[in-house]
């Protein structure tokens, strides 16, 4: 099954925020070895020159190593991954407000919206 | 031609070419272009019908006399050279349609010395397609994908496919295009011409843009959607909006 991806953003940064996210949430656990650019570009239906250079931006960020010859491991830094995980999680805040505001909610309202939210999914939780 | 010119040509490189036709008055189908492709790279050559593409893939396969301009492969010009390096789909199928799949894949191995039976026996089985049948039997669709088995079962340099998903359905075309990336080599490159962008571009590193028989635009496709902020085939509707 082929990646979802969007039309109207570089490739290779989605494919990099995919990895991130694979990552964050432990399909890819810390010291593991992650699969080779080829099996992923198969399984993405992307271009490998893509996948590389979105293996090559988590190198630079230190979330993922190569061994030299080896193929690439997830980084044992699990501090590291946790920050990357916040600042996901900041950015996903960020662009919900952003989007919010657009609808003309105020920061309070948009609190009270999410306070309504969570206690709702609680209940349904509960009831389930 | 020593061998050290040769591996430090790029693989493909079109100086100045032009291809006039007398009998269309004087139309000149490919005008003034100029390329340099680098191995490595999966390249789609897009642009409206009647732009060119065809004549260029021609010119690079030897095909078609140059009006002026040249084409060089490996530093060489075309000939019996280049066709071993260059792996080529024709827009048009050329099969003997009286012989079966089997005949056909005996006769590319024995023609071309990097054709891989294996490969292709395996790409049939895939695509659900009997070796034994003889090829007039087969749909259109089908006889393309016999064709495209064949083309990419060489270890080329240069594959040139002239709109080779056209014919075939979606489901194949997925499993084409895998089989693209997964018998990518990093030293080979793939050029390829089409209309359904959408369907490839995720898979293309370059893309280039002709129109009225000349180069537009050679850029990557993340160049074109980081700067544009579109895809390449909804940048294309525009460039070309009639």
């Amino acid at each position: 099954m082929a990646w979802e991806l969007n039309s109207d953003r570089p490739i290779y940064t989605q494919i990099l925020e995919k990895l991130q996210v694979r990552i964050v949430c432990g399909i890819y656990r810390p010291g593991e070895w992650l699969p080779s650019v080829r099996d992923l570009a198969a399984e993405a239906n992307v271009n490998p020159n893509t996948m590389q250079r979105a293996f090559t931006e988590l190198e630079r960020s230190g979330l993922v190593i190569t061994q030299r010859n080896m193929g690439r491991v997830v980084t044992q830094d699990t501090q590291m991954i946790e920050t990357v995980k916040h600042n996901m999680a900041v950015t996903q805040v960020d662009s919900f407000f952003v989007n919010m505001r657009q609808l003309g909610f105020s920061d309070s309202e948009i609190i009270s919206l999410i306070n309504n939210h969570t206690s709702q999914t609680d209940n349904t939780t509960v009831s389930n | 031609m020593n061998e050290q010119y040769t591996t430090a040509a790029p693989l493909l490189q079109i100086n100045d070419l032009c291809k006039r036709y007398p009998n269309m008055g004087n139309y000149m189908s490919v005008f003034h272009m100029n390329l340099t492709i680098p191995r490595g790279r999966i390249i789609g050559l897009l642009g409206p019908n009647g732009c060119g593409k065809t004549t260029l893939i021609k010119m690079i396969n030897g095909l078609l006399a140059p009006t002026s301009g040249a084409v060089y492969i490996n530093g060489m010009f075309p000939g019996a050279e280049s066709k071993r390096v260059i792996s080529y789909l024709p827009e048009r199928t050329y099969l003997e349609n009286g012989m079966k799949v089997r005949q056909m894949i005996d006769y590319f191995a024995d023609f071309y010395a990097d054709f891989s039976k294996e490969k292709a026996y395996s790409m049939l089985e895939s695509l659900g397609i009997s070796p034994e049948a003889r090829l007039k039997t087969l749909s259109k669709g089908t006889k393309e994908k016999v064709q495209l088995i064949l083309v990419m079962s060489r270890e080329a340099e240069l594959y040139i496919l002239d709109e080779p998903i056209a014919g075939v359905d979606p489901a194949a075309r997925d499993y084409i295009l895998r089989t693209i990336i997964t018998n990518y080599n990093p030293n080979s490159t793939i050029i390829l011409s089409t209309h359904l962008i959408s369907d490839i571009e995720n898979v293309l590193d370059d893309v280039i843009f002709m129109k009225n028989g000349s180069l537009m635009l050679y850029t990557s496709v993340d160049a074109i959607r980081s700067q544009q902020n579109k895809s390449v085939d909804a940048y294309f509707r525009e460039v070309y909006a009639c």
